[in-house]
């Protein structure tokens, strides 16, 4: 079984086919880049991806040397995010359901992530840490659901990153620039660190950099405290979350995964409490065609199908709201 | 000495201190984290855990009793309660007993939040039911004083959060004994103020389907 999978919940739109076996066959991705210093404007995201759409599609097609009427099933991020980059993928996705007369799966971008990462690393029953634009959650799996043990009482850690190399007039996201300034930061400054039990609250960090670099303070300087906060805040909360949950496994996903100070950290945690640390690959951890096409696989095998004129996107989805009948 | 629990932030090692049987909890060096940030979270909640765990007790909440601070190695000497952990135990009660454990637990809650307490990581493994029936708060390393509406609707979302990842079979009921307990110790108005909160707070957070 073949499952074509539609991303667009923010600035990426990205085709992926994904077998029943488990093997990627094809996933190509376009980002709509907003000018530096801005964020991503919904609109004009939208307007992106309905531009690339067509192309990327054919790109999937002639790259996989499938042919649509192989394809089985059409699966597209439902929600969390951008109403009109949403509408857009979710537009394409019927079309090509009705079209081809395949069933069309609804599919939560971020058990996307999830299981992608746990299809790509082979992590088993893990305590997830999942960090991307969208999310700050650390989940467990229990009884059909993905249970919270600890989320951002705010904004999220790529929010966080996203909108501290706005300020520095990079163009987003903005998670690679701050990494690589962070690396040339010496200084260590004195910033809000806000754990509540299981929570972490980014908001106060995000207005106390922003205040200490128009203040003067060097921006290396300002990037590398950020890390070296927000990420033991995160850390802090995933050790309690896995001395009380008591995995054996932890896996890393979602775009800030990339970041290699992040996964050192967690790596010592990890270990502390002898628990094997998963970290998405690279080019994985961003939001992909993929995830989606895998995961419509998963909920497709499981009789998952939404009809189209009932296939409206969720723009507010949250996650443990997905019942998850595969796991 | 022998290593009671691996906590997250600490290590609990149990041991005959001067004939008396105590909990030695350690706060280690997180190598983790830059080491200027480490020491300042390691001397700041080794002190205040002391300081509110001690004036917890006069609120008529049962906390360990603390025999010795060492803010060098930043341990804390404690007094050991024998029991089980709240998160250990809820599984194998039966309902009434359960709700009756919740409800006490509200109303633990509530002496601290009405003495200007906040706990600040209130889950069911902070939590010990004594052999003698009595229930002891523990580890209040990320408290702090309040009144504010704001700590005590954090105070209660946590462990709301707490019973729905853990217990989630019977987290609806159990946190509605939690509330109840909760207003006997703080009233109704003030209680139903603090819920009110405590949903508004988790309305905050990036997704919620009801917004």
């Amino acid at each position: 079984m073949i499952c074509l999978g539609i991303e667009s919940t923010a600035h990426t739109f990205g085709i992926g086919l994904v077998s029943s076996s488990g093997k990627i066959i094809v996933d190509i991705n376009d980002t709509y880049q907003p000018p530096p210093g801005k964020g991503i404007h919904p609109r004009e995201a939208a307007q992106h991806h309905c531009e690339v759409a067509p192309k990327v599609l054919k790109q999937a097609l002639q790259k996989s040397k499938i042919e649509l009427e192989k394809i089985d099933a059409i699966a597209f991020s439902v929600g969390p995010g951008l109403g009109p980059s949403l509408r857009t993928g979710a537009t394409v996705a019927r079309a090509l359901a009705v079209w081809l007369e395949k069933p069309l799966i609804p599919i939560h971008h971020a058990i996307g992530h999830i299981e992608l990462a746990s299809l790509t690393t082979g992590a088993k029953d893990p305590l997830v840490i999942l960090v991307s634009g969208g999310h700050t959650s650390i989940l467990a799996f229990g009884d059909g659901y993905w249970r919270v043990f600890g989320e951002t009482q705010d904004i999220t850690l790529g929010n966080l990153l996203d909108m501290l190399a706005r300020e520095a007039k990079f163009s987003s996201p903005g998670g690679s620039v701050i990494e690589s300034l962070a690396h040339k930061g010496e200084k260590y400054l004195d910033l809000p660190y806000v754990v509540k039990g299981n929570d972490v609250s980014y908001s106060g960090l995000l207005t106390a950099a922003s205040k200490m670099y128009k203040a003067g303070s060097k921006l290396e300087d300002v990037c590398y405290s950020v890390q070296e906060v927000s990420f033991a805040m995160l850390s802090e909360a995933a050790e309690r979350a896995l001395a009380h949950t008591e995995k054996k496994a932890v896996l890393l996903t979602g775009g800030v995964a990339a970041n290699k100070r992040l996964q050192q950290m967690l790596k010592i945690i990890s270990k502390e409490h002898q628990a094997d640390l998963f970290i998405v690959p690279k080019i994985y951890s961003g939001d992909c065609g993929a995830q989606i096409a895998w995961t419509g696989i998963l909920a497709c095998q499981s009789s998952i199908k939404v009809n189209v004129d009932e296939s409206f996107i969720k723009s507010k989805f949250r996650l443990d709201k997905v019942f998850i009948p595969w796991r | 000495m022998v290593l009671l629990r691996k906590g997250a932030e600490a290590e609990l090692y149990q041991e005959s201190w001067y004939g008396l049987n105590i909990v030695r909890k350690v706060r280690k060096v997180k190598t983790y984290r830059h080491p200027k940030l480490d020491l300042k979270i390691r001397k700041s909640r080794t002190g205040r855990e002391a300081q509110i765990m001690h004036e917890a007790k006069g609120s008529g909440v049962p906390t360990p009793l603390i025999f010795m601070v060492d803010m060098t190695s930043t341990t804390i000497i404690m007094q050991y309660v024998a029991g089980s952990r709240v998160k250990d135990l809820l599984h194998f009660l039966s309902s009434i007993e359960r709700l009756r454990l919740c409800s006490q637990i509200g109303q633990l809650i509530g002496r601290l939040h009405r003495n200007r307490i906040i706990h600040g990581d209130l889950t069911t493994s902070n939590m010990i039911l004594s052999k003698t029936g009595k229930l002891f708060f523990i580890d209040f390393g990320l408290s702090e004083h309040s009144e504010e509406l704001e700590k005590r609707g954090v105070d209660l979302l946590l462990m709301k959060r707490a019973f729905y990842s853990t217990h989630y079979s019977f987290a609806f009921e159990c946190f509605k004994a939690i509330t109840e307990g909760y207003a006997v110790e703080m009233g109704e108005e003030a209680c139903k103020n603090v819920i009110e909160r405590v949903n508004k707070i988790s309305k905050r957070g990036r997704y919620e389907s009801k917004r």
